[in-house]
């Protein structure tokens, strides 16, 4: 019985968190219709066609990251509800590879959730999307994901055993992302062309999103087994 | 069943005036504790004794604040990954996936440690667990029959040393008895058992060997 190496661990975690999420649907019986929702009260509360097209990028990203974090609270509750991680860790997994398989596996979910809303916006808020625009969005998307993600991560293990975690875990989430929220933001506006910019605009925070990606998924990968032991 | 039979004879515990500090209170005050393999160790004492925390330092959870350990084989300070794939904890919580079937659940826990297919049958059929019950997603699954699902992945990790704190509590007395049957059977098999329980004539019957805490030290140690 040999050990399996990093990746083949990260790809054990990450099969059995999109099973679990399979098996509960809670992504999509309840985090959907939650950011749905959300998307419902912010075109409430900013009553108007031109706000609104205005606005939707932000308002986008804004209701992603607010059911992000019910996904990532999700993702470590199904870990501490039976004494799932300090299992983990006394098993010896490496949890460098524990943190990229549930990073990927939140990456996916947030991704197929922010397709939902995508649509939410164009369906609710009336924004077209250009054909040029559309790589700096996607590609933009898929960073600004990651990096939330890997983010979210860091911090659920790190409250994972605190009391109060659920509360906790938005204040420290929240702020170390909102990086994330003007990137992606500021990019998706150039993807739409809001306001009058163009797509080359979006480019450079393409850049700030990729770097914010990296550094917390490289970062993570070494801090996390150390936050969770201690 | 293998657990660890590499190691040699080697005692499975080796702990030498071991002192863990839980938020700077010394839960383990000078500590020295040798237990040989294949025993079964009954930890009582009081709330507080220090029970809960020796078993978590053997499991590499908690660390030394001073003083030094072997914990099967290897240096619970220097070697805690090697310690760890070698010793399995049950405590309160059971370390299962709710939505996952007992089967899943086993096989994720296998497959960490690479255990194949003849593992998990294995583990499986040695608790009960085969047939129906495997398809069971373990949300469904009665108290006695979750216990059980944790001791099968003690086995398909070949866990030489197994860590129990309070392995009776929560279970009807059917499933008491199963639960010292495994653990008999364990024992048998090769592993070594630490368990605490406040069941203590239940324990008795079970444990080769009482160990006594109060106040973080060991205060007595008789078969």
């Amino acid at each position: 019985m040999s050990s399996p190496n990093r990746l083949r661990v990260a790809q054990i975690v990450f099969a059995k968190d999109l099973r679990i999420e399979r098996r509960s649907k809670v992504l999509t019986s309840q985090i959907m219709p939650f950011a749905v929702v959300t998307l419902v009260l912010f075109a409430f509360a900013l009553d108007g066609d031109v706000i609104l097209q205005r606005t939707a990028p932000g308002l986008v990203w804004l209701a992603m990251l607010f059911s992000s974090m019910i996904i990532v609270q999700r993702s470590f509750a199904v870990e501490t509800a039976d004494g799932a991680l300090d299992a983990l860790r006394v098993a010896g997994a490496d949890m460098s590879a524990v943190f990229l398989g549930k990073w990927l596996a939140l990456v996916i979910q947030l991704l197929l959730l922010e397709l939902v809303l995508l649509v939410g916006a164009v369906v609710m808020y009336g924004i077209e999307l250009r054909g040029s625009g559309i790589v700096l969005l996607v590609t933009s998307s898929i960073s600004a994901t990651c990096g939330l993600s890997a983010v979210s991560t860091i911090y659920a293990g790190l409250a994972s055993g605190v009391r109060g975690r659920e509360s906790l875990l938005p204040l420290l989430v929240l702020p170390v992302a909102s990086p994330v929220l003007i990137g992606a933001t500021r990019a998706a506006e150039a993807s739409f062309g809001t306001g009058g910019t163009v797509v080359s605009e979006g480019w450079p925070w393409l850049g700030v999103l990729s770097v914010f990606a990296v550094v917390f998924g490289f970062g993570g990968s070494l801090a996390f087994g150390p936050l969770i032991d201690d | 069943m293998d657990f660890h039979a590499e190691i040699g004879e080697s005692p499975a515990v080796a702990l030498q005036d071991a002192v863990a500090l839980i938020s700077d209170f010394p839960a383990l005050a000078g500590l020295d504790l040798t237990v040989a393999r294949g025993e079964i160790i009954m930890l009582t004492g009081p709330n507080g004794a220090g029970k809960t925390t020796l078993l978590r330092v053997c499991a590499g959870l908690t660390p030394l604040a001073r003083g030094n350990g072997q914990v099967m084989g290897s240096d619970i300070a220097t070697g805690r990954e090697e310690v760890r794939r070698r010793v399995g904890m049950v405590a309160h919580s059971n370390g299962l996936y709710d939505e996952l079937t007992v089967r899943e659940n086993l096989e994720f826990w296998g497959a960490l440690i690479g255990a194949g297919d003849d593992e998990v049958r294995q583990a499986m059929s040695m608790m009960g667990l085969d047939g129906r019950l495997a398809t069971v997603p373990v949300r469904g699954l009665s108290a006695g029959q979750r216990r059980r699902t944790a001791f099968a992945i003690l086995v398909v990790r070949r866990a030489g040393l197994w860590l129990l704190d309070e392995p009776h509590a929560g279970l009807d007395s059917n499933a008491r008895d199963e639960v010292d049957e495994i653990l008999k059977h364990a024992a048998s098999s090769g592993a070594t058992v630490m368990l605490s329980s406040h069941e203590h004539d239940r324990a008795q019957k079970l444990a080769t060997r009482e160990v006594r805490l109060a106040g973080g030290v060991v205060v007595g140690d008789g078969q």
